[in-house]
């Protein structure tokens, strides 16, 4: 584990980064010529789209973070729960539908909606079974994940090919297709999101020790789960619904940070959310840089990526902690 | 400080209390024995209010049911049978936990809380390890950090399920003379579940003894720690011998092998 002070060494290199990989771009190194009309508009595209990055990166992470500590379980991320199933199907079922031409909002909002409702059947269900116990609740969520991506095959066979093109593109994750109203609504969202799960930091730390010593430390369980669970799906689907499905990040971030500071969600989840936007627009920098034109997609830069340094993390000597 | 009245408490149809009463007094140092699946761990929930139970249950005069959370916190703390080990807190963090009831939702620390987590890991001289993390540590080094988090809140009651059942022979004689310092000093009410009836009789002034949810003995070490009664509640020949010179019984089984 870092010391403080390290940490704070660790953080450093972050917004150097981010620069970096805001001068990076498909065209070449550099900053756009913003003197002309096409400069200024590359440049907004680059900077709106590092911030959806940021954004979806410290969404997912942060969500994963809060899911591993909620859940007890060092296999947790936002896809757990069936918040990514439920987003999927609502976006398959936007696009089959040709909504998604109607207005730009419709399939953020139709992603988000159902990844949301996704969430509120399991836990409905999981208090009905077994009052909230992270088994009943990952069970049930393996569940409904399982019976929504069987719903959204069904879609996929009755569509046309011109549609399962369009919703394969989005199932694959990508963070081009965003404007700045739609990028800011759901910062605003995955702020809110955040400033609940940093006020439940210190129930974080108790529910990491298990339900029943969080109850014999003053948690009152019954309401701190289900909050909990609303914020993490609240900044999942709120990244979802505007990048589609990107894995890795929800579960690898937290389990590094947690090995670098230690459990105390008072610093682990600011740093998630801090080194979880970072890694995403690091990846989507690589992704849209490294085969130019041609793009890759970025959820395989983020398993190709982290992976590797998880891995390391893992098999590092002396550390012998999961979660 | 502890009252039961015809508590009865199940586990979906299985019974695991049945009509219980009892009384702890402020500063009173009262093990539970029992054999087996006796209701001892359920006694424990039942007293913190998370196994739901007809009857009545209070606490400082209070019933459990209508204290809050964070009142009941800081009112009595629990030191489990087992917590989970391999969570990368540094101990000092880990000790702060214990104060959860206490801590401000937003803010850091209070000087009062640091003050508590200090005294806490003095009194069982953990706070040498404050730096380290709980995965690096021994198992005895665990058990005291776990003590020690349950005494940041300064409770009036400790509840303690089976603290030393893991620990060998100096580190359950450390764990049980820090018990025995805060029950005559603090006047702390102590509460533990036991399973050696030979630590149950050195330690403790009182004895209850549980048998299928029920209390079928509750008194002092003589009088608890009688082999017919022992046989019939562990189903199981028994042999008790007084230590010479003390008021300890040895208990043994007396099957022959």
């Amino acid at each position: 584990m870092l010391t403080p002070k390290k940490l704070l060494l660790w953080m450093i290199p972050v917004p150097v980064l981010l620069v970096l990989c805001l001068l990076a771009g498909s065209s070449g190194f550099g900053l756009p010529d913003i003197s002309t009309l096409t400069g200024r508009a590359l440049l907004d595209l680059r900077l709106c789209r590092l911030a959806t990055g940021f954004v979806v990166g410290s969404a997912l992470a942060m969500s994963g973070c809060a899911l591993q500590a909620v859940l007890r379980n060092a296999l947790a991320e936002p896809s757990v729960l069936g918040i990514s199933s439920g987003g999927s199907l609502g976006a398959a079922l936007v696009i089959a539908s040709g909504l998604s031409a109607v207005s730009p909002l419709i399939l953020p909002a139709g992603a988000f909606f159902a990844a949301a409702a996704t969430l509120l059947l399991v836990c409905l269900l999981a208090n009905r079974v077994g009052n909230y116990a992270p088994n009943t609740l990952i069970l049930t969520g393996v569940v409904v994940s399982s019976m929504l991506s069987s719903f959204l095959m069904l879609v996929l066979s009755f569509v046309k090919l011109r549609v399962i093109h369009s919703i394969t593109w989005w199932l694959l994750g990508n963070l081009q297709a965003t404007s700045w109203p739609l990028v800011a609504g759901v910062a605003l969202l995955v702020l809110v999101a955040f400033i609940i799960l940093f006020t439940e930091a210190r129930t974080l730390n108790a529910l990491l020790l298990g339900h029943e010593t969080a109850h014999n430390l003053g948690v009152s369980t019954r309401v701190a789960v289900p909050l909990i669970l609303a914020a993490a799906t609240l900044a999942a689907a709120a990244a979802v619904s505007i990048s589609g499905i990107i894995g890795f990040v929800g579960l690898i971030v937290p389990h590094a940070l947690r090995r670098l500071t230690g459990a105390n969600h008072r610093v682990l989840l600011p740093c998630t959310a801090l080194f979880g936007g970072t890694f995403l627009v690091l990846c989507d920098t690589l992704a849209r840089t490294l085969a130019a034109p041609h793009e890759i997609p970025v959820g395989v830069v983020t398993s190709l990526l982290g992976g590797p340094f998880f891995l390391y993390l893992l098999t590092r000597k002396g550390e012998r902690t999961v979660l | 400080m502890i009252t039961l009245s015809h508590v009865s408490a199940s586990y979906r149809s299985e019974l695991v209390l049945d009509d219980l009463s009892l009384q702890i007094a402020c500063g009173e140092r009262v093990a539970v024995v029992g054999p087996n699946g006796a209701g001892k761990s359920s006694l424990l929930r039942v007293i913190t209010g998370l196994l739901p139970a007809k009857g009545g249950v209070q606490l400082a005069g209070r019933d459990i049911q209508h204290l809050a959370p964070r009142e009941r916190a800081r009112l009595l703390s629990v030191v489990p049978q087992d917590i989970a080990n391999d969570i990368p807190y540094r101990a000092h963090d880990f000790v702060l936990l214990g104060r959860t009831a206490s801590l401000s939702r937003f803010g850091g620390p209070s000087l009062e809380d640091q003050q508590a987590v200090e005294e806490a890991m003095t009194l069982t001289e953990t706070w040498e390890l404050r730096h380290r993390a709980l995965p690096e540590m021994s198992g005895g080094e665990r058990q005291r950090l776990v003590l020690a988090m349950a005494l940041a809140s300064r409770p009036k009651i400790l509840l303690l399920d089976e603290p030393t059942s893991h620990l060998d022979l100096r580190n359950r004689a450390e764990i049980m003379r820090l018990l025995t310092k805060l029950n005559r000093e603090q006047h702390t009410t102590i509460l533990m579940v036991v399973h050696d009836l030979t630590l149950a009789s050195q330690y403790f002034d009182r004895i209850i003894l549980l048998n299928k949810g029920r209390k079928i003995a509750d008194g002092s070490v003589a009088e608890v720690m009688n082999p017919s009664l022992l046989e019939v509640a562990y189903n199981c020949p028994v042999l008790v011998f007084p230590l010479p010179g003390t008021s300890v019984r040895c208990v043994v089984p007396s099957f022959r092998f």
